[in-house]
């Protein structure tokens, strides 16, 4: 389809890193025509393919799915897929990579971190018993799939990681997506790795260090609710915490949470979980 | 071998966190409201164990002074805005399943609300009770 040609144009503010040469970052002006349809996405490529070829950034599906394409758009966490160029003109558009994370090169970020914390809350199905393709599909109710597949829905792009104040001044915390990830696998009915996961998730550095901000939730393009899912958890590990206390001999389903203050001891035992994961993955 | 970066992680740049993060963005702004306003529900909490301390005319005579009342129109406020946000977030943190439907997130508001509502005019009709009907 042929496009109309525009004359007015859209300025957008883009972060620049490049750490063969800047110490610091800056921000540098392009100027990209307007589109009534144009995406910042959209805007990124015309800088790579008509100004500046040694922008970096990363984008794949263009349809709010893959998850790749996260940065701060005027300051706040978004897919720049799914952000138009329209909803900020004529006003400059300032364009930095996600927020608390380390910066690769310009809005490029390194998201090491996030994939080990996916491993340590180990984000996959744990079956109940051994199953072969044969044995034919796992099946399950519509409620079964209700429970839990709000949380299913996680694109794993991040943006929940960029609003919470909490990971940005403790590295540490598990975080909003693996903590819902987490809970997505518990809370379905082919899965027997609740007690697997519960160090890492009723931990500290898990549950109980959010303090229910609930910007996760705010800016998740998928509507996973992060923040519920662990205010939810926390509930579970509460009452478990109890039950222990009414029935001592009874098997408790998580770490009770006075228990797991003990950082030192909690850190300790991931970090040997964490050996074991980097052990499996090497084998 | 784990995962490792092939770039060289030392040339990463990292960004630092304000101690104003708080005011840059308003949803972090009512957080730390709600974090502030438990400080007056604590306190008013241990005010008022203070005042049963009292013997009736003393106690009478500290809530009729003017410091409370400004105490008492600060601590208000504050108080109500915790009740609400907390009350607010529930919905998140109480999730109950009939069968294979999810209850309603408005219906576990409004029995919240409801239930505030009722069991403030109770302790409201407890004092009137305790008091003779008279005003202090």
């Amino acid at each position: 389809m042929a496009r109309i040609e525009t004359t007015s144009k859209a300025v957008l503010d883009v972060f620049r890193y490049r750490p063969d040469e800047d110490s610091e970052p800056r921000f540098e002006r392009f100027e990209v025509p307007f589109h009534e349809d144009w995406v910042v996405l959209d805007a990124l490529h015309y800088i790579k393919d008509h100004l500046d070829g040694t922008l970096s950034y990363r984008w794949s599906c263009r349809m709010g799915i893959c998850g790749s394409c996260g940065m701060m758009i005027d300051g706040e966490p978004k897919l720049s897929c799914s952000v138009f160029l329209r909803d900020y003109y004529p006003r400059p558009i300032r364009v930095e990579p996600l927020a608390n994370f380390p910066v690769v090169r310009d809005l490029v970020i390194n998201l090491e971190d996030f994939l080990d914390k996916l491993g340590q809350v180990k984000a996959w199905l744990i079956p109940k018993e051994p199953r072969e393709a044969a044995d034919g599909e796992y099946k399950q109710t519509p409620g079964e799939l209700a429970h839990y597949r709000q949380y299913s829905m996680c694109i794993n792009c991040m943006l929940c990681y960029s609003a919470c104040p909490v990971y940005a001044k403790h590295p540490e915390f598990v975080g909003p997506a693996a903590i819902a990830l987490a809970q997505r696998y518990n809370l379905d009915s082919r899965d027997a790795g609740f007690d697997e996961r519960a160090d890492a998730i009723f931990s500290h550095e898990g549950i109980w260090e959010c303090t229910f901000v609930g910007d996760c939730t705010r800016v998740c393009p998928k509507h996973v609710d992060p923040a519920g899912a662990i205010q939810q958890a926390k509930v579970t590990a509460t009452n478990d915490w109890f039950w222990s206390l009414l029935v001592p001999w009874g098997k408790r389903r998580s770490r009770a949470p006075a228990h797991e203050q003990n950082g030192g001891a909690a850190a300790g035992h991931r970090d040997a979980q964490q050996d074991q994961l980097v052990s499996s993955q090497s084998k | 071998m784990a995962v490792h970066a092939t770039h060289d992680l030392t040339r990463e740049y990292r960004r630092t966190v304000p101690s104003t993060w708080w005011l840059k963005r308003r949803t972090y702004f009512l957080f730390m409201l709600r974090e502030l306003t438990a400080l007056f529900v604590g306190g008013y909490a241990a005010f008022l164990l203070v005042l049963l301390l009292l013997d009736q005319a003393t106690f009478a005579s500290v809530l009729k002074s003017p410091v409370s009342l400004v105490l008492h129109l600060i601590a208000l406020p504050m108080v109500i805005y915790h009740s609400v946000t907390w009350i607010n977030l529930t919905p998140k943190v109480l999730v109950i399943w009939r069968g294979e439907e999810q209850v309603s997130p408005t219906l576990i508001l409004l029995v919240h609300y409801a239930a505030w509502g009722v069991i403030s005019l109770a302790i409201l009709g407890l004092a009137i009770w305790l008091c003779g009907g008279k005003t202090i």
